[in-house]
């Protein structure tokens, strides 16, 4: 066990936890933060994708102890009620079927358009491709980010 | 007393212990067809009435400032219910949909009907109940009017949610709430026109939408109550094996590690039902504080497993107990597939005859003859199996994702021997379902270690535990063989198949009804690989293997794929052979003229496309795709897939939409690269990295949805849009590559060529 005070979300939490634990579970079981999905464990699903400085990260593969300084967002982060450009979009195209991957390409598709304002099909394919969706969402997600895109550039 | 006889032995139960002949009554509603929501609805009313909120009908209840609160009778897994359902009500209670909050409602069948999700089911089961709750509610609420204002309730009109009367009163539901949950319910209720829908047909937002993209917990998998501990379970590492023994001392020893015993999912005399699956009976449940921990523990754990041999399993349905042995061999792909061919040679069960087939093709001036196969397929649903379980002695009370939680209560009674009533069952948003919940032996895994450690616990599968569990899509074969005579007439047809261990073929669908002399025949092969419902099982294979099949008997005939469709669709509705064909031929017929349109068949500028159709008909409904291929990075990809759909009235056309683009992603993926093969019954996929699924720069660009327009009470659209996808796409390979493909998943053939 070993004591870590982490930045998520723009706060400072104490956690004491096995310095092994991927942040997955650090934040799921231990901040009682579960906006972040478990899918795969083996960073092949994205469905634990978080922000590490803005970076899309997969927080099951992520031991807390490499974390350091580094500022953690999660998808409770991007905002209370849904009003960041991305869950607007995602709001706006319908795109959850069961909903469980969407955290996680949501977190994708924000670090994308932070890094890349105005993304083609193929970057957003090679951006998203790291995130399943089962349900088939696909074609929607790439909608909502376009959108998101333009109501980002236009503010 | 007719309807008792037609119930489940179950729903008699259930319903006899809960209430007695009233309630019976009223859930027969539900089980016979003779449905008359509002008489349910009368007993529910009058049982109890929330102080704040007023009770209408069951499924409504709404607050003197006239919040609707409409509740959901069957688990979401993504089909959009909560949203659909609701819509349902709304619509016959003239509400206006800004002022509804939707709720996932108790499980509690007598109050709520079947509750189940699955079969394409919910649209078609609640489509009469739910209108005519919002029905008999607005009637409540026109009387409390007529008897406040002391005028007649005929000249009493409702819009949007407001009372008004030819005096220029007015009211609002909220206002009236209170006084109309004492009315009794009206026997008779009248249901709106399809022309008068304002809601229905008018797309709404999911009512979870904002909960999903703000990761809300929703999910099983992230429920929790203080104190409660994590549990998983290690299974045996191949079908056909079991544990011998294990060594948990060091385990034991790690931080935050509560216990570690091995368990029984059944007593050795269970009588399983018709959802039960065992795949296998002893487990090892590794409980602690924290998942991470119980991961550590886990592979700490020095366990010996031996084979299982032939295991004898007793299984009780409507038919009465039946004995059957599992056989204990461990089983390797090239194997099955070997097995499989050998029983394909055999005699088998004939399943449906039509004139004389062996003369056909006796006489026949050609006859086409092919095999298909395909894998077992693992659903993978992207939030991996999970259940909380609270057990006390005298009470247990169980939550997470499952679609049947009425088909699960009287094992889950049976295991923990507690009466049903003393069993509360929360359902959860389904991180998806696919038929895998359906079945729900991690529900009564939680409850056993949660019985045993007697403390709320979480039961979670990683995905390797998911993965590698059984409760698969079969493995099935089918050879078609067509009879052409020396003009190119289909004179003769014949089907037959099997699988491990399920029979694919329905014998009653078409072809079968066009063709004079039709041939059904089947047979299954016994396996310890436990198999589960599919997302439309069987036909998500029979569509790829038929439609494939009739478009190489169409270029035989000289004809265009989707004319000779209608052609035989055209006998089939003038003048069927056979009395049972399960579809309606007129449908099938629109919705391919509807394809044929919306996708440009045969027009010039479509000319040079690489395309293939398919349709097919199941779980009521009728649904047909053109696939656009190309060949990209040397690799072939879908473009573009225009589809046609038959479901009756589109209750939430942009939601329909989306799940018929889902089943159309779905079905490229499953139909390129799904796969679970098995290694001396160890299964050769156990995550993401080794099994394939269809990712974001697979999917086409572009899914155009077209809907039959018409006012047919609705069927389901969960299953229905996605067999014909493989088919669909097996052809347009054919067009892309000049190879016909005949082995699922295409893209490992694609590779061998
Ligand atoms: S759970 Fe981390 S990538 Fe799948
Ligand atoms: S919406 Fe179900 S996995 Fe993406």
């Amino acid at each position: 066990m070993a004591k870590y005070s982490l930045k998520i979300n723009g706060k400072t939490q104490q956690v004491d936890v096995d310095p092994s634990t991927p942040i997955l579970w650090v934040l799921r079981d231990h901040l009682n933060m579960p906006g972040t999905k478990f899918g795969c464990g083996m960073a092949q699903c994205g469905a634990c994708t978080i922000h590490l400085d803005g970076n899309a990260t997969r927080s099951c593969v992520l031991p807390v102890s490499a974390i350091g300084k580094s500022a953690i967002t999660t998808i409770e982060g991007l905002s209370e009620n849904g009003t960041h450009p991305v869950q607007k979009a995602w709001l706006e195209h319908d795109v959850a079927q069961c909903g469980y991957c969407q955290s996680g390409q949501i977190m994708s598709a924000t670090a994308l358009l932070k890094s890349n304002p105005k993304p083609t099909d193929e970057d957003i394919d090679n951006a998203m491709s790291g995130n399943i969706c089962r349900c088939g969402t696909y074609l929607r997600i790439k909608e909502a980010i376009k959108t998101a895109a333009n109501t980002s550039n236009a503010k | 007393m007719k309807n008792i006889k037609s119930q489940s032995r179950r729903d008699f139960l259930r319903s006899s212990a809960l209430a007695g002949g009233g309630l019976m009554l009223s859930f027969n509603l539900f089980a016979g067809g003779q449905r008359s929501a509002a008489k349910t609805a009368e007993k529910i009313t009058a049982l109890n009435l929330a102080e704040t909120w007023s009770e209408l009908a069951a499924y409504i209840k709404i607050t003197p400032d006239n919040i609707i609160k409409i509740l959901v009778p069957n688990p979401e897994f993504g089909q959009n219910v909560m949203t659909s359902l609701p819509m349902m009500v709304a619509e016959e209670l003239d509400c206006d949909w800004k002022n509804v909050v939707v709720e996932m409602s108790t499980h509690d069948n007598v109050k709520y009907g079947p509750q189940f999700t699955g079969g394409s089911n919910s649209m078609r089961m609640y489509w009469k109940p739910l209108r005519n709750a919002g029905a008999a509610a607005r009637q409540m609420l026109i009387e409390a009017a007529a008897q406040t204002w002391g005028v007649s309730a005929s000249e009493i009109s409702t819009k949007a949610g407001v009372l008004s009367h030819s005096s220029g009163k007015t009211a609002k539901y909220g206002e009236m709430a209170a006084k109309a949950a004492t009315i009794a319910v009206p026997k008779d209720v009248k249901l709106k026109a399809p022309k008068d829908f304002s809601i229905i047909r008018n797309s709404k937002k999911n009512s979870e939408g904002t909960k999903v993209v703000t990761g809300k917990p929703l999910f099983g998998i992230d429920y929790r109550v203080d104190g409660m501990l994590i549990a998983m379970i290690q299974h045996p590492p191949a079908f056909g094996m079991k544990l011998k023994s294990f060594d948990a001392t060091a385990a034991k020893k790690m931080a935050g590690i509560k216990d570690i015993f091995s368990f029984k999912l059944y007593d050795d005399s269970f009588e399983q039902g018709g959802f039960d699956t065992r795949t296998h009976n002893e487990m090892i449940a590794i409980v602690g504080n924290s998942t991470w921990e119980v991961m550590n523990a886990r592979k700490n754990l020095n366990i010996q497993w031996e084979a299982a041999g032939d295991v004898k399993e007793t299984m009780s349905g409507r038919g009465g107990k039946i004995e059957k042995i599992v056989p204990g061999r461990l089983e390797t792909t090239a194997n099955q597939l070997e097995l499989m061919a050998e029983f394909a040679k055999k005699p088998s069960k004939e399943l449906r005859k039509d004139g004389d087939p062996q003369t056909a093709f006796k006489n026949a001036a050609q006859i086409i003859e092919r095999t298909y196969n395909a894998p077992f397929l693992a659903h993978n649903t992207m939030e991996p199996m999970n259940f909380f379980a609270h057990v006390q002695e005298d009470k247990a009370l169980v939550a997470g994702p499952q679609q049947a939680p009425g088909w699960s209560e009287p094992t889950l009674s049976k295991i923990l021997n507690l009466p049903a009533d003393k069993i509360e069952i929360q359902m959860t948003r389904m991180g998806g379902g696919f038929g895998r919940r359906a079945y729900a032996q991690y529900m009564y895994e939680a409850a056993r270690i949660s019985q045993k450690m007697k403390a709320p616990v979480k039961l979670i599968y990683t995905r390797e535990d998911d993965m590698t569990y059984g409760i698969y899509r079969p493995m099935y074969t089918a050879t078609y063989r067509a009879a052409l005579d020396a003009n190119k007439n289909l004179i003769g047809f014949h089907v037959t198949g099997g699988g491990i261990p399920e029979n694919p073929i329905h014998a009653n669908r078409f072809p079968a009804g066009a063709v004079d002399n039709y041939l059904a025949d089947g047979w299954e092969i016994p396996s310890n690989i436990t198999i589960g419902a599919f997302r439309a099982p069987r036909s998500n294979f029979n569509a790829a293997a038929e439609q494939s099949f009739l478009d190489e008997v169409a270029e035989a005939m000289g004809k265009d794929p989707i004319q000779m469709r209608l052609d035989l669709l055209k006998r089939a509705k003038e003048n069927p052979v056979g009395k049972n064909n399960d579809y309606d031929a007129s449908r099938y017929i629109g919705v391919l003229e509807l394809l044929k349109e919306k996708s440009g068949w045969g027009k010039p500028e479509n000319a040079g496309k690489k395309r293939g159709v398919a349709a097919y008909f199941c779980h009521a409904s009728y649904a047909g795709h053109v696939v656009d291929m190309v060949m990209r990075d040397g690799q072939p990809y879908v473009e573009k897939v225009t589809s046609a759909v038959d479901c009756g009235v589109v209750i939430n056309p942009d939601a329909a939409r989306n799940m018929v683009q889902g089943a159309v992603v779905d079905g490229i993926g499953q139909s390129f690269y799904g796969e679970l093969t098995h290694t001396d019954g160890v299964p050769d996929q156990n995550n993401f990295h080794n099994y394939r699924m269809i990712r974001h720069n697979e999917a086409p660009k572009r899914i155009d949805v077209h809907f039959v327009e018409n006012d047919i009470d609705p069927t389901g659209l969960g299953e229905p849009p996605f067999p014909p996808v493989f088919g669909a796409v097996a052809n347009a390979l054919f067009k892309t590559t000049g190879k016909r493909y005949y082995n699922q998943p295409f893209m490992s053939e694609q590779s061998k060529s």
